[in-house]
């Protein structure tokens, strides 16, 4: 029951953030607290489990443990953050608003199937707009010219291969 | 890429197509037509034709979790396989990488590939580190120990002129840095709050967030660059820097309040829409950054009216400003709402926050609604009257579907709580309690509901009941202090004699009644305040025969769920009670059972049992039941065991350790054979328990003699164990529990129920709703209960704090000649058991070493920058004192040109080339000579006195040997050592013998180690007094390296084994390989056995282990292997800094080769 008691005393930072899919499936665990492998999981099964069991029209927060969980589903997936029992959790329904559209701006109408297979991206945008738990870049331009920048350099640096691949390909 | 689509498995064909963030509320079964999946747009960015997208549609086509099991396994193997093959370029190892970490996301360990991510971290180019550090970031928590092979790819990518890299190790580092490495960064970072660009200054604040958290000291000095922060152009920079803020400033306001005035500012400009477009979000300017000052606002201007004062204005017009139209206006509101109740109060602000909590209550919107009972919740103590404009609302709360909002309500209105509406309220906490499924709301209700019982309850029999509920309902789960504090209620008393008395009754004859009915459904805390009950009080109910509760306990003790802790309580019940021919025979029927327990605490109580059943005489004695007995004195320094005490130490018993001492003692020599220890620390905790059941303190807080009783008696044997002697004086400390109640019966009670509460619960009672058919006049009812006493005449004031309504069971106080022992010994019933004991220890251990921790840490760190500098620095001069220690264990004293070993603190005259006095060597006491010594340096001359010293290798010690010549007549020469490092202690003769005049006199010391450093030191001063009297002195130093006290220790590969896994320091390097001719890892250890003195346990293939130790009896062992060109040594010793200090020798060695 005290595993958070063992966390940096830090002011409302977030702990977690899962997204899953309506089958239950992880798609994405970002933790902004140490825990164990196991306690992961185990924080995982069960609130995936529960958030599942939970009708539309209900709230989108549940207490659990001491803290509070803010979900919301989005098309076939769901997005679950952990916060302090103290922090506002309309507010972290919008964070998790704000990164949809960081998700859907950057994929271009993004569906789950960009995440199941991007996931690195995914990771990356959420990197830049969440940083250790706290909103880093609020201002969804920066949040992508970040990652763009990012990305340019790859391409440029894959360019020649996809080339290449495109002409064995074809 | 289309077929893949296509192929795609039901569990994607409900997804549509459109914008996700639109289709919120879109039915999906709805869009069948968007299920054609090759139009979607992101298909383009697909990668589903890799190797990971292999994967994923080969998983998706697995019908079963074993199938899916055996392909993942099958896909690590793979991984597993190229990510070790030399031949895999970085390009693959990133597209590995990212497979490993889709397995581990599915749940399955990929533990091997941890390295691979640093190594991709650290090698690849920028966009394959990208991914690197991303699976470090995913992989990795920020306690593992592979993460400080990550520091120096940090640093390096700190320093890079790729802007990409910088951002990525920015990013890294403030997810997880590993706290010892700060300083290694920190001025890196720092340097980045001045950089042009400003996303790596964002990104610097972030990170420097990071490590205010983990390690608030390291970032104390840069508090000015802070400010700098606050008031960067760019808008994020600013934000990021109020995380920072929101922190310091929550745990110090009162170092911050200059700031109110520009936060305030800030706040305007933002709410004016000032910033730029971008950072709207749904057409409101900046709402995190809003949310965030207002939290610093609240904390600015709590309890103050000057601070207040200052954002009056704007506070008014974020509430106005922000309409009721989008969530983040409310996020904002509530926000809002709460800063206006946290400050010092302005009647139309709260005025205005109180219309928006109802707004909020009122809400259709669930989630509206939730935030609004919550800031009801937070504001009703100042406010009650807002509860009861929302009366009707909070009812329907009450029977909402969702759990969340029931519980919310339940926390509202516990908050309201008082002497009128206790009954109701309770009853529908112990409602909730009922229906909610999870431990930590069980816990923290049952809490809440004991503590609202305690300090309202309107009569003995509700008290009783719901303390009923709340010991079956909670369980075993509740925190242990709610049955502790009912039973010191219980027994302490509270309304005078006669009310005391009626409630212990109605106690017995609940529990007696419960007991008859089904106690197996009774948790295991519960039964155990029964039998306690029981024991105590059961005699105060007349017409009950003790042999009657007697049976109902021995039913508790053949049960088979009772747990052992309960029977120990069941037994110590039946102790008190046997009395009377029946009650006798059970109770030895009973003790004969539990007296071959296994359980030694059962068997003590079951002895008790046996001898005070037969003894009724003792027994009275022991445990008197009149509660008029005067107070009992405790002798609880023990001093009738002092006789005792001195007749064992002049036998030749150690002297008594506390244990914390002893804790201390078996964590440094844990190379010992510790098996005696393990066995005789529980016996010592149990016969405490066993003697006086209470809170441990009792052990600290007990003299050390006393201490040294309990503890000899012990140590003694097992005889000595039996408590003979401890339990005449004991006897009633045994039950000291009630020996202190009885402290509190005898005085006078005073009335602690104003006249007007009295009424007040009266009229409760007759408030209490009977069930009516009509369920509107039912709500009604509910709320006129619920509600009652929130009115205008209630004793809380509008803005004040409520007055503390005084505890129904208020807590006598003590009278104050008895309270010292008393609450140092009051017991706490529940908490005495060995275990606890246990806990408390290694709490206390715990407590004691983290404020040092820290500082230690730090100091190692220090400590190492600065012997790398003096490495460079002094080389040559290190490398000398090494070639000197090597030769000192050849036996082949050399004579050197340099005086390498010794830092010879002042030494005037001295010269470092000039030979030293050969004569010297001959005063070298016999017994030393076998062994080599090193060379002679001298320490510090004058005119008169000329000092000198060498260090001698013996075996099992080190000797220190100081030559004094002196040259003149002086007299009363007297010398004195200390050292922060070193133990030392006299061998030859007393330091206070005269040096006769024009003679060379030699004093020894032994040396040991008391903290390893790289080299240690000892400090003397010689004080001598001049012909004519005049006293003077001289002060030299003698530097030694910690090879010298370093011997090889002899352990079998077994022992080795065991002890590796005992301890907890260690330290681990890659250093290089010595290859002259030889085979590269024997040529190496033989360098490090022969200069260093390791004792070589194994050595298999490319691995050795080598153990010594630091005199004396201080062990370090090392294992080694050849990985890369490099020997890869890692050690592990149970002295802290040990293995780093070694490790830097291993590596002078080396390199001194």
């Amino acid at each position: 029951m005290s595993w958070t008691s063992s966390l940096p005393p830090s002011f409302l930072q977030m702990q977690f953030m899962l997204l899953f899919s309506r089958q239950g499936k992880l798609r994405l665990q970002k933790w902004y607290v140490p825990l164990s492998d196991k306690e992961r999981k185990k924080i995982s099964r069960d609130l995936v489990q529960t958030i599942l069991a939970r009708k539309p029209k209900m709230c989108s927060f549940l207490e659990w443990r001491d803290l509070k969980i803010v979900y919301k589903r989005y098309a076939s997936l769901y997005f679950c953050c952990a916060v302090e029992d103290q922090d506002n959790e309309l507010i972290t329904l919008e964070i998790i608003h704000r990164y949809v559209e960081l998700l859907d701006k950057y994929f271009g109408s993004v569906c789950e199937l960009d995440i199941i297979f991007n996931f690195e991206k995914a990771y990356f945008i959420l990197d830049e707009f969440l940083l250790g738990g706290e909103a880093q870049e609020t201002s969804k331009k920066n949040v992508l010219k970040a990652i763009e920048q990012a990305d340019l350099l790859q391409e440029e640096a894959e360019a020649p291969r996809s080339v290449l691949e495109e002409i064995g390909l074809t | 890429m289309a077929d893949s689509r296509r192929s795609a498995p039901l569990s994607w064909t409900n997804k549509p197509a459109a914008k996700m963030s639109d289709v919120v509320e879109k039915t999906l079964t709805a869009l069948p037509s968007l299920l054609s999946l090759d139009s979607q747009p992101g298909s383009a960015k697909l990668s589903s034709s890799s190797k990971l997208g292999n994967l994923i549609r080969g998983i998706t086509e697995l019908t079963s979790k074993h199938e899916e099991e055996k392909l993942i396994q099958r896909e690590l193997v793979s991984i597993k396989e190229q990510v070790s093959s030399p031949n895999t370029t970085m390009r693959q190892m990133k597209e590995l990488m990212v497979r490993a970490i889709y397995c581990e996301s599915l749940g399955y360990e990929a533990s091997f590939s941890y390295i691979h991510a640093i190594k991709l971290a650290q090698q690849g180019t920028a966009l394959e580190k990208r991914v690197g550090y991303l699976a470090v970031s995913l992989f990795l928590n920020e306690n593992h120990e592979l993460l400080l092979l990550l520091v120096n790819t940090v640093l390096k990518d700190l320093q890079s002129t790729n802007l990409i890299e910088v951002c990525m190790a920015l990013t890294v580092v403030s997810q997880m840095f590993p706290k010892d490495m700060i300083p290694a960064i920190l001025p890196l970072v720092e340097e980045k709050l001045n950089h042009p660009k400003e996303i790596i200054r964002r990104k610097a604040v972030l990170a420097l967030y990071k490590f205010y958290l983990i390690a608030p000291n390291q970032v104390q000095h840069i508090h000015n660059k802070f400010r700098k922060a606050l008031c960067d152009k760019d808008p994020g920079v600013m934000t990021a820097s109020l995380h920072i803020y929101l922190q310091l400033i929550q745990e110090n306001p009162d170092g911050y309040k200059d700031l109110t005035a520009s936060f305030v500012t800030i706040l305007k400009q933002v709410v004016g829409g000032k910033l730029p477009i971008d950072f709207n979000y749904h057409s409101v300017p900046a709402p995190w950054l809003q949310i965030q000052l207002l939290r610093i606002l609240s904390l600015l201007g709590k309890n103050d009216q000057n601070a207040s004062e200052i954002m009056y204005e704007i506070l008014d017009e974020s509430l106005q400003r922000a309409e009721m139209n989008h969530n983040i206006t409310y996020a904002i509101l509530y926000e809002c709402v709460k800063c206006v109740y946290t400050i010092h109060p302005k009647s139309d602000l709260l005025e205005k926050a109180a219309k928006c909590i109802g707004n909020f209550v009122l809400s259709q919107k669930i989630n509206l609604k939730y935030l609004g009972l919550k800031a009801l919740t937070y504001v009703v103590q100042q406010d009650p009257k807002l509860a009861l404009q929302h009366q009707m609302t909070i009812i329907e709360c009450l029977d909402h579907s969702d759990l969340i909002i029931k519980r919310e309500t339940v926390e509202l209105l516990f908050r309201i709580t008082n002497a009128q509406n206790v009954m109701v309220i309770v009853d529908k906490m112990l409602e909730f309690l009922r229906v909610s499924p999870d431990d930590y709301t069980t816990i923290d209700l049952t809490g809440k509901v004991a503590e609202l019982a305690e300090k309202y309850a309107p009569d003995n029999e509700w008290f009783i009941e719901t303390m009923n509920t709340v010991f079956s309902v909670g369980g075993d789960m509740m925190q242990p202090d709610i049955p502790n504090s009912f039973l010191k209620l219980l027994s302490e008393g509270f309304d005078g004699v006669e009310e005391d008395r009626k409630l212990r009754l109605f106690a017995v004859d609940s529990y007696v009644s419960l007991l008859r009915g089904e106690p197996g459904k009774l948790p295991q805390r519960f039964l155990q305040v029964i039998s306690w009950v029981l024991g105590e009080y059961s005699h105060l109910m007349e017409e009950l025969e003790p042999a009657t509760v007697l049976r109902l306990l021995e039913r508790l003790l053949d049960m088979k769920q009772t747990s052992s802790e309960t029977k120990s309580w069941v037994l110590m019940a039946m102790t008190k009670l046997c009395e009377g021919g029946a009650s006798v025979a059970v109770a030895q029927q009973v003790s004969e059972t539990y007296i071959s327990s296994m359980d030694t605490v059962l068997r003590q109580r079951a002895q008790e049992l046996q001898h005070l059943s037969q003894d009724s005489e003792l027994r009275a004695r022991v445990l008197p039941r009149d509660a008029d007995l005067e107070p009992q004195e405790v002798d609880s320094s023990l001093s009738f065991l002092d006789g005792f005490v001195s007749e064992a130490l002049a036998a030749g018993a150690a002297p008594y350790k506390p244990p914390h001492q002893r804790q201390e003692e078996l964590a440094q020599a844990k190379a010992l054979s510790l098996e005696p220890y393990g066995l005789s620390l529980p016996i010592s905790m149990a016969s405490c328990s066993i003697a006086d059941r209470q809170s441990p303190t009792l052990l600290s807080i007990s003299s050390g003699l006393s201490g040294d009783s309990t503890e000899l008696s012990h140590k003694g044997g097992p005889t000595t164990l039996k408590l003979d002697g401890v339990k005449r004086v004991w006897g009633r400390e045994g039950y000291l529990r009630e020996s202190v109640e009885e402290v509190a019966q005898v005085e006078v009670p005073s009335p602690l129920r104003s006249p007007s509460q009295q009424a007040g619960a009266d009229s409760s009672h007759s408030q209490t709703p009977t069930p009516t058919p009509d369920p509107e006049q039912d709500k009604q009812q509910l709320a006129s209960s619920l509600f009652f006493g929130l009115s205008s005449q209630s004793p809380m004031c509008l803005m004040g704090k409520p007055e503390p309504t005084p505890n129904r069971f208020r807590r006598k106080t003590k009278g104050q000649g008895s309270s010292s022992s008393a609450t140092g010994q009051t017991p706490s019933p529940l908490s005495s058991s060995p275990s606890t004991v246990d806990d408390l220890l290694g709490d206390d251990l715990l407590d004691s070493s983290i404020p040092s921790e820290p500082s230690v840490s730090s100091s190692t760190i220090t400590l190492e920058l600065s012997q790398g500098f003096t490495a460079t620095a002094h080389g040559p001069c290190d490398v000398e004192a090494e070639l000197a220690d090597s030769d000192v264990k050849e036996s082949n004293p050399s004579p050197s040109e340099d005086d390498g070993l010794v830092a010879a603190d002042p030494a005037p005259h001295e010269d470092p080339d000039r030979p030293e006095d050969p004569c010297l060597s001959s005063h070298l006491p016999a017994e030393l000579c076998e062994h080599g010594h090193s060379e002679i340096t001298p320490l510090c001359t004058n005119q008169s006195l000329e000092l000198s010293a060498c260090h001698v290798q013996k075996e099992d010690s080190l000797v220190f040997v100081i030559f004094i010549c002196n040259s003149s007549a002086i007299q009363q020469i007297q010398l004195e050592l200390h050292s922060e490092h070193l133990e030392v202690s006299c061998v030859s003769d007393s330091p206070e013998v005269d040096v006769s005049s024009h003679s060379v006199t030699v004093y020894q010391y032994s040396l040991t180690v008391k903290r390893p450093s790289v080299h240690v030191e000892v400090a003397g001063m010689v004080s001598y007094q001049l012909c004519d009297g005049t006293p003077q002195n001289l002060q030299f130093s003698y530097k030694l390296p910690l090879t010298s006290f370093i011997r090889p220790l002899t352990v079998s590969t077994e022992e080795y084994g065991t002890m590796w896994l005992d301890f907890c320091h260690d330290t681990k390097q890659n250093l290089t390989l010595i290859s002259d001719g030889e085979e590269p890892l024997t040529a190496t250890l033989n360098v490090l056995k022969r200069k260093l003195q390791l004792g070589v346990v194994e050595v298999i293939g490319m691995e050795g282990i080598l153990a010594c130790q630091l005199l004396k009896d201080q062990p370090c062992l090392m294992h080694c292997r050849v990985h890369a060109g490099l020997l890869a040594v890692w050690l592990r010793s149970p002295v802290p800094d040990l293995p780093d200090c070694l490790i830097y020798h291993c590596q002078r060695a080396l390199q001194g080769d």
